[in-house]
């Protein structure tokens, strides 16, 4: 096994803390074993195995630091690792950010390990697959599908006496099921810490749902439309607005969260008020590690509340020089919604189109974080609170700022790759072109 | 894309480059120490005859030793600098029909044994799923063989110092230059593959690849404005000498563009001029208009509506979960009329180009590379395949084009290099651009996206200069065009002749699950598009 219980992380990390002869040292210690599956064509196409352990020890004398990992972990190697790190240190130039190690913090207690998820055998990969393949076959549809899982656990420790553990799981999922004739795609993605959260069953069937209720879909005309955008399709944007968060990008005034004449949108109101996004390593439904890989703890943070920017994130550096506290990057996102399922969402809905998913996102302009992608794998059409149809895909050019500003309603939030996002309903969402693409 | 592995760069703007950091740190001139071959050839023998003990009736094993080094700055400031080396070894088989794999980084006898073992155990447990047995086309096994990328210099033998220098003074000219911020990179690539197979090869390959690239930031802080300009290099299968700066790479005309010799300093300085002229630069008119695409741009265009749609597994629904299928499904190859471009497009797949990131002698099954057509005079002429993949094409003979990106990967179909022929007559650009009435001349790549089967696309790039009636007017901004993949290339109108000829490239093109990653390169010459549909990203 790659994994380690935290006693046995301290007392490896203290052995090697004591070879260092650096101003200041830290070493992370990573172990996962990992495994997956994937198929297509209806049929197993590969799966593997992977363990993997490592150590990373990093020397600092002044502000020059050198890195160095191993994956051999007897005291020699170890040591030899330690003196060659000290090496890389002394030849590295220097970095006038660097600012030093933490200092020993509390951490919040982690829920990111289950049993459930350490113990997925081969057996268990095969039966996800056939999961996916037996009702698609059965349905004459075509499958394709990815199933991975891993369990490992992960500790850091420095010279100032500095030591945080953690364990983790984690399984994924996800399945593309398509009509014979190439007309028809359905998609699902399931993810969890907590494996008995997912059902490969249930999740196929909603793959072939979709896929039989998206064939031979129409072409309508793009333009500005309200859409009904399901929790993975909104994710795709929303997640451009947390990797672009950092206050030192506002600061030095490129970022969309820089407000002209200077500064950060801080403080501002820049979407609607219903908007409340924040990260919590801690919750049950989205849990992470409590700890960045720095050491620096992590906390409940509120980043946008009622509409209005609360916090952006400090780097240590960055926080320095502008005196304040460091802010972590999000670990997660969390964004509030309403007990609405996405039916009613649906049901309240005159005329809009309802979105399974967005692809192929790239940034247009990182001003206004303009993004362009399509939507894919089953776009409906509603009218009078029904699904009439499918509608061919959309190139779709919006910013998630926009769209959070054109909210008409959200629901109920649901697990979607680490976030918790909730569907949501937007006015006058742009569709540039058509696509063909199925 | 997905990329699981990857870890995003703290510091670089809008989250745009994503660098996939894996294996272990090593000194800066990296700790190689190759193991000698003889030893590697007893080491790979013990994984295949222990494959076809177990009943394999293929098998090949790949002992790799993978070297990554990034160095990473901004202004005056080395940020990062990361060197990594990844060793160890992948076996795969064919048992009773079917694939399997199985990787270790113990690569010693006993090791590579056992992963060949359970590779086969693998292969065994999923033949009762498998519909159809694994059909490879006939290889004549090579012996032993070798082949290195002809490089000059060793960017991992250059010093640290002169490396971060050349950054450092780039970064200095573009701020002397009137910019706010710049960003600077370069990525080095070295991969040492041992492979063995039971057809009786046995190859020894030592590949090497570099990519120094910047981008430099202004601001107009008063009306909250900022514009970039990125790097006009292109990622290079090549040495140190690259980043040399020869006269005999640069390509003069309205910005200097490059071909196999960098000058960093002199186009970081061109960058911060031209990002503060984006700040004021005319907001383009939507509409139709006629492009004349660089090839700094145009090898994207082609990476994505030419390299992706004619991968055949993709074709054939093998990626249909993740980066998706292929609107040119076989009927249309079949057919043998299927009009892909207009008739003045040939587009080559070629793994033996020099200078190229896909340059290779054999490939990551042992097959020699080559080239061919996949469009010829406009028609859909073939794809690209694996070993196993060329029978459905009625080939006996393998294109070479399957890749690992790692000793722990699995090797499957990669795109080799895959570039457009130049026109047959000469012309230059100034002469392409005398003959556009109402254009727009693009240079360099910028946001590019595509739909999962390659029809619909949309494209920015770098410089956008309007031309009126033969002149390049001015500089444009907020420029996109849209497009459907049949529709754009024919429109394709004219080609630069020989002598423009140039390639860009992917460093890190993403595809599979788990993810890996490759680097490819595209050549063209300046082309012309006519009436292609472009929008105003502002509005």
């Amino acid at each position: 096994m790659a994994q380690f219980t935290k006693e046995e992380a301290r007392s490896l990390l203290e052995r090697v803390v004591a070879y260092s002869d650096a101003d200041e040292f830290e070493v992370n210690l990573n172990g996962d074993d990992s495994g997956n599956i994937r198929y297509a064509r209806n049929t197993v196409t590969t799966s593997g195995y992977q363990r993997d352990l490592n150590l990373v020890v990093q020397s600092t004398f002044g502000k020059r630091s050198g890195i160095v990992t191993l994956n051999e972990f007897d005291g020699e190697m170890i040591e030899r690792a330690v003196r060659r790190s000290e090496e890389l240190a002394r030849l590295a130039p220097e970095n006038p950010e660097w600012v030093g190690l933490v200092d020993p913090q509390e951490y919040l207690a982690s829920r990111t390990f289950f049993d459930t998820t350490a113990s997925i055998g081969p057996e268990y990969r095969a039966q996800a697959a056939a999961d996916g393949i037996i009702p698609s076959r059965e349905n004459n549809l075509v499958a394709a599908g990815f199933f991975q899982d891993s369990a490992g656990s992960a500790a850091m420790m420095n010279s100032t006496g500095q030591f945080a553990y953690n364990k983790q799981t984690n399984v994924t999922f996800s399945a593309t099921v398509r009509t014979e004739d190439g007309t028809g795609s359905g998609w699902v993605s399931r993810d969890f810490n907590d494996l008995s959260k997912l059902d490969t069953g249930r999740a196929s069937q909603i793959a072939i749902d979709k896929a039989i209720a998206s064939r031979n879909p129409r072409a309508i005309e793009p333009g500005k439309y309200t859409v009904i955008l399901e929790p993975a399709a909104a994710s795709g944007l929303l997640q451009y607005m947390f990797f672009n968060i950092d206050a030192r990008s506002a600061d030095e005034g490129r970022s969309y969260l820089s407000r002209p004449g200077g500064g950060a949108k801080l403080g501002e109101r820049i979407v609607d008020e219903r908007v409340t996004i924040y990260s919590d390593p801690t919750h049950a439904e989205v849990p992470t590690a409590t700890w960045a890989g720095d050491g620096q703890p992590l906390r409940p943070t509120m980043w946008i509340e009622h509409g209005v920017v609360k916090n952006l994130s400090y780097s240590r550096y960055w926080a320095r020089e502008k005196g304040v506290e460091p802010v972590p990057a999000p670990p997660n996102v969390i964004m509030d919604g309403s007990d609405a399922t996405l039916e009613e969402l649906v049901e309240g809905t005159r005329r809009g189109i309802l979105v399974t998913r967005t692809w192929y996102i790239r940034m247009v302009d990182p001003q206004t974080l303009l993004l362009t992608g399509l939507t894919r794998d089953g776009t409906f059409l509603v009218e009078n609170g029904r699904i009439q149809h499918a509608v061919k895909n959309f190139r779709f050019n919006e910013s998630p700022v926009t769209m959070l500003s054109n909210l008409e309603a959200l629901g109920r939030p649901v697990r979607i790759n680490g976030a918790l996002v909730p569907p949501m309903k937007v006015r006058d969402f742009t569709f540039s072109s058509l696509s063909d693409a199925v | 894309m997905k990329r699981r592995d990857f870890v995003r760069l703290s510091g670089i703007a809008a989250g745009s480059l994503i660098v996939p950091l894996r294996g272990r740190a090593v000194l800066p001139n990296g700790s190689i120490t190759p193991v000698p071959t003889a030893d590697r050839k007893t080491l790979a023998d013990a994984g295949l005859n222990a494959a076809s003990s177990r009943g394999a009736t293929y098998a090949d094993v790949r002992i790799g030793r993978y070297l990554n080094q990034f160095i990473i700055t901004r202004e005056g400031k080395v940020q990062n600098i990361v060197s990594t080396e990844s060793y160890g070894t992948g076996v795969r088989v064919i048992a009773k029909g079917t694939w399997g794999f199985a990787s270790t980084n113990e690569v010693t006898e006993a090791g590579v044994a056992q992963a060949a073992s359970q590779a086969v155990s693998i292969a065994k447990a999923n033949s009762r799923l498998q519909a159809e047995p694994v059909e490879l086309a006939p290889v004549t096994g090579v012996g032993h063989a070798t082949w290195r990328t002809p490089i000059q210099r060793n960017g991992f033998d250059v010093p640290m110092s002169e490396k971060v220098d050349l950054l450092l003074s780039a970064n200095a000219a573009a701020l002397a230059a009137g910019a706010d911020y710049v960003n600077s990179f370069l990525f080095l690539v070295n991969e040492q593959k041992y492979f063995a197979s039971t057809d009786g090869s046995y190859i020894d390959q030592d590949i090497h690849r570099l990519w120094p690239t910047l981008t430099v930031t202004a601001i107009e802080p008063r009306a909250g404005k900022f514009k970039t300009r990125d790097s006009l290099a292109a990622p290079v299968g090549m040495g140190y000498e690259y980043l040399e700066g020869h006269n005999s790479g640069k390509y003069p005309g309205i910005t200097t563009r490059y071909g196999l010799s960098y000058d960093m300093i002199e186009d970081a300085r061109a960058a911060a001029t031209h990002a503060k002229e984006k700040l004021s630069a005319r907001s383009v008119e939507p509409g139709k208009w006629d492009l004349v695409l660089d090839p700094s741009h145009l090898w994207l265009t082609i990476h994505e509506s030419v390299g992706h749609p004619l991968e055949l597994d993709r074709v054939l629904g093998y990626e249909a979960n993740y980066a998706g299928t292929s609107f040119v499904t076989l009927d249309k190859w079949e057919s043998g009329s299927f009009n892909y471009g207009s008739d003045s497009v040939n587009l080559v797949a070629d793994k033996t180009q020099p200078g190229s990131l896909g340059a290779c002698a054999y490939d990551d099954e042992g097959i020699k590379t080559k080239q061919w057509y996949l469009v010829k005079d406009g028609i859909l002429v073939d794809y690209q395949a694996t070993r196993d993949q060329v029978s459905i094409l009625g080939q006996n003979e393998a294109q070479g084009c399957s890749y690992a990106d790692n000793w722990g990967s699995v090797q499957f179909q990669r795109m080799p290099n895959v570039s457009l022929e130049p026109g047959k007559t000469p012309l230059s650009v100034e002469d392409m651009i005398r003959g556009v009435e109402k254009g727009i001349y693009i240079i360099g790549d910028g946001s590019y996206s595509i739909d999962q089967q390659r029809y619909n696309f949309q494209f920015g790039g770098q410089l956008f200069y309007e031309i009126q009636n033969g002149e390049i007017v001015g500089m444009l901004e907020d420029v996109a065009y849209q497009s459907n993949t049949q529709e754009f290339w024919n429109s394709c109108v004219q080609l630069c002749g020989p002598d423009d000829y140039r390639l860009g490239g992917s460093f890190f093109d993403g595809k599979g699950e788990p993810g890996q990653i490759s680097a490819v390169s595209h050549g063209c010459t300046t082309s012309r598009f006519n009436n292609v549909t472009v929008i105003n990203t502002a509005l």
